[in-house]
């Protein structure tokens, strides 16, 4: 028997009329712009933009500001939203090699063609609160220095010379890479999209999978060859023209991970690479994505399955936080029928036992 | 499928590419402001869009090695046709359909012996001077967070 139940609308409707005030607040405060937020809290709309699989700064500050700044939500929003249009092509691959660096850094190399360009960083910060951003205080330009003309070389191009370190990763020729938004997921999953996937991964899960490795769950010895934050170009071939253009550019983050290995029989001593690419300013993700990338090679580098963060079906089955939302979320809305009907059952099997006790005792109490 | 960009382009496939490139990065500010200052009005007829859409920004695996698929980015592109029977194209990131639409006028005009030379001087170097401004002054400012490591002698020699 299906029985259908009705009567929330006017409670959904009023609960939505709510929400709309509380995500106003109290109106003798300004409203926050989408320029603002875009300005202001660039990061938290760095991490939409990554995590919903989307770039567009404008329209990731508005699902956070729709969402009262709850990103799941707003990564969710705009999941939606990308769904919604067509697609018009693919880009030419991105070549970060020619990026705008805002931000570069190298662990191994301290002294590196084109230098450790700190930029905008939260690192060497005292971690303290600056009071003088409880008001609106003016702030300083930033210092500038005549930038060299010197060509900010690859990590990965540097240790290559020495033929020490396996290459950038590539497939056979005939190999097209895959796209989790068009086909359903088979396990095992090549590294094409095995990146794709953590590329829009949750940051809070990849990291914790990342420092699982660090803490010898899957251990393989990590060594940042380079972060790189920049601008790089977005170009698209034109059919109409026979040639690529340039679409305009997007900011993206960029992480080389190298790893000591001590070879196998699959693969000889050599330094191994985890990669990162991530949309937006974002580091830890970018490194979480590198050591994770690294950890779900094993099987390709005839490495021992024994960690989490090693077990492709597990990482990549886990870490898109719109699906691991939906299914935690869905928990919360009407399972009345369901429940009624574990009760009845839950109640018959307890009553059972009961019924059973009662014999047993009453049996003994006879024999006695 | 790999996208193997052309050795080399033609001179003049690498003008249009150069000016397809700015009008992309062109503001819908800097681009109103041109149209405003035009001369001669054209009354530019749609042909396609302007639309909104996505394109699939690929990666290198490490950084130059097989492509993956990133994410994707919107997109909004246009075709109109000038009364002369010029064709002109744009495509941009973003949603802006009035930046896109505009674009795409100039690219046909740009097309055009009578006005390229207008466009350019009006539009596409202002454009490129701009850019090339932000781009100088990030890397100034990129420099000036540069480490310069120093050794520190210590004890006696």
């Amino acid at each position: 028997m299906y029985v259908a139940v009705k009567g929330g609308e006017a409670a959904i409707n009023n609960a939505h009329r709510l929400l709309a005030d509380r995500r106003r607040g109290d109106r003798s405060l300004p409203s926050m712009t989408i320029e603002q937020i875009v300005e202001q809290l660039g990061l938290a709309v760095d991490r939409v933009m990554a995590e919903a699989s989307l770039y567009d700064r404008s329209l990731a500050a508005l699902a956070a500001r729709q969402s009262r700044g709850d990103l799941i939500e707003a990564i969710f929003l705009l999941r939606a939203y990308r769904t919604t249009l067509p697609r018009f092509g693919m880009s030419v691959p991105l070549d970060t090699a020619r990026m705008q660096v805002e931000r570069r850094v190298s662990a191994t190399y301290k002294d590196l063609p084109g230098g450790q360009l700190l930029g905008p960083t939260f690192d060497y910060t005292h971690r303290l609160l600056d009071p003088s951003l409880l008001e609106d205080q003016p702030v300083d330009e930033p210092a500038r220095r005549p930038a060299p003309d010197e060509e900010v070389m690859r990590v990965s191009d540097i240790l290559a010379h020495e033929g020490l370190i396996e290459g950038d990763g590539s497939f056979p020729e005939e190999h097209e890479a895959g796209d989790l938004t068009r086909e359903p997921m088979e396990f095992p999953m090549p590294r094409d999209l095995r990146l794709q996937a953590l590329a829009r991964g949750d940051e809070g899960f990849l990291l914790a999978l990342g420092y699982s490795t660090q803490r010898g769950y899957g251990r393989n010895h990590p060594f940042v060859g380079e972060i790189r934050i920049g601008e790089v170009e977005v170009e698209m071939d034109m059919p109409e023209l026979g040639f690529a253009v340039s679409l305009g550019r997007i900011r993206v983050t960029e992480c080389q991970m190298v790893n000591q290995f001590k070879g196998s029989a699959k693969a000889p001593p050599q330094f191994t690479r985890g990669y990162g690419l991530v949309f937006g300013q974002s580091e830890r993700k970018a490194m979480a994505m590198s050591l994770v990338d690294r950890a779900l090679r094993a099987q390709e580098l005839g490495e021992d399955i024994i960690a989490p963060a090693q077990d492709e079906e597990f990482v990549i089955s886990h870490s898109d936080n719109v699906q691991a939302t939906g299914f935690v979320e869905h928990l919360k809305l009407p399972h009345y029928v369901d429940f009624q009907a574990e009760l009845a059952l839950v109640r018959r099997m307890r009553g059972d036992i009961e019924k059973a006790r009662t014999q047993d005792d009453d049996m003994q109490e006879a024999a006695e | 499928m790999t996208a193997v960009r052309e050795p080399a382009l033609r001179p003049e496939q690498a003008a249009r590419q150069r000016a397809a490139g700015l009008l992309a990065k062109a503001t819908i500010a800097e681009l109103k402001a041109a149209w405003d200052g035009l001369p001669q009005k054209p009354a530019a007829k749609p042909v396609r869009g302007p639309e909104t859409g996505l394109v699939m920004v690929r990666g290198r695996i490490g950084g130059g090695g097989a492509p993956f698929n990133l994410g994707e980015a919107t997109v909004t592109r246009a075709t109109v046709l000038l009364p002369s029977g010029t064709a002109g194209h744009a495509q941009a990131l973003g949603t802006s359909k009035e930046k896109v639409r505009l674009a795409a006028v100039f690219d046909a005009l740009w097309q055009e012996e009578a006005t390229q030379n207008w466009v350019e001087a009006e539009l596409l170097a202002p454009v490129e001077d701009r850019l090339a401004a932000e781009d100088r002054q990030k890397a100034e400012e990129t420099a000036a967070t540069r480490v310069d490591f120093f050794t520190m002698v210590r004890g006696e020699d």
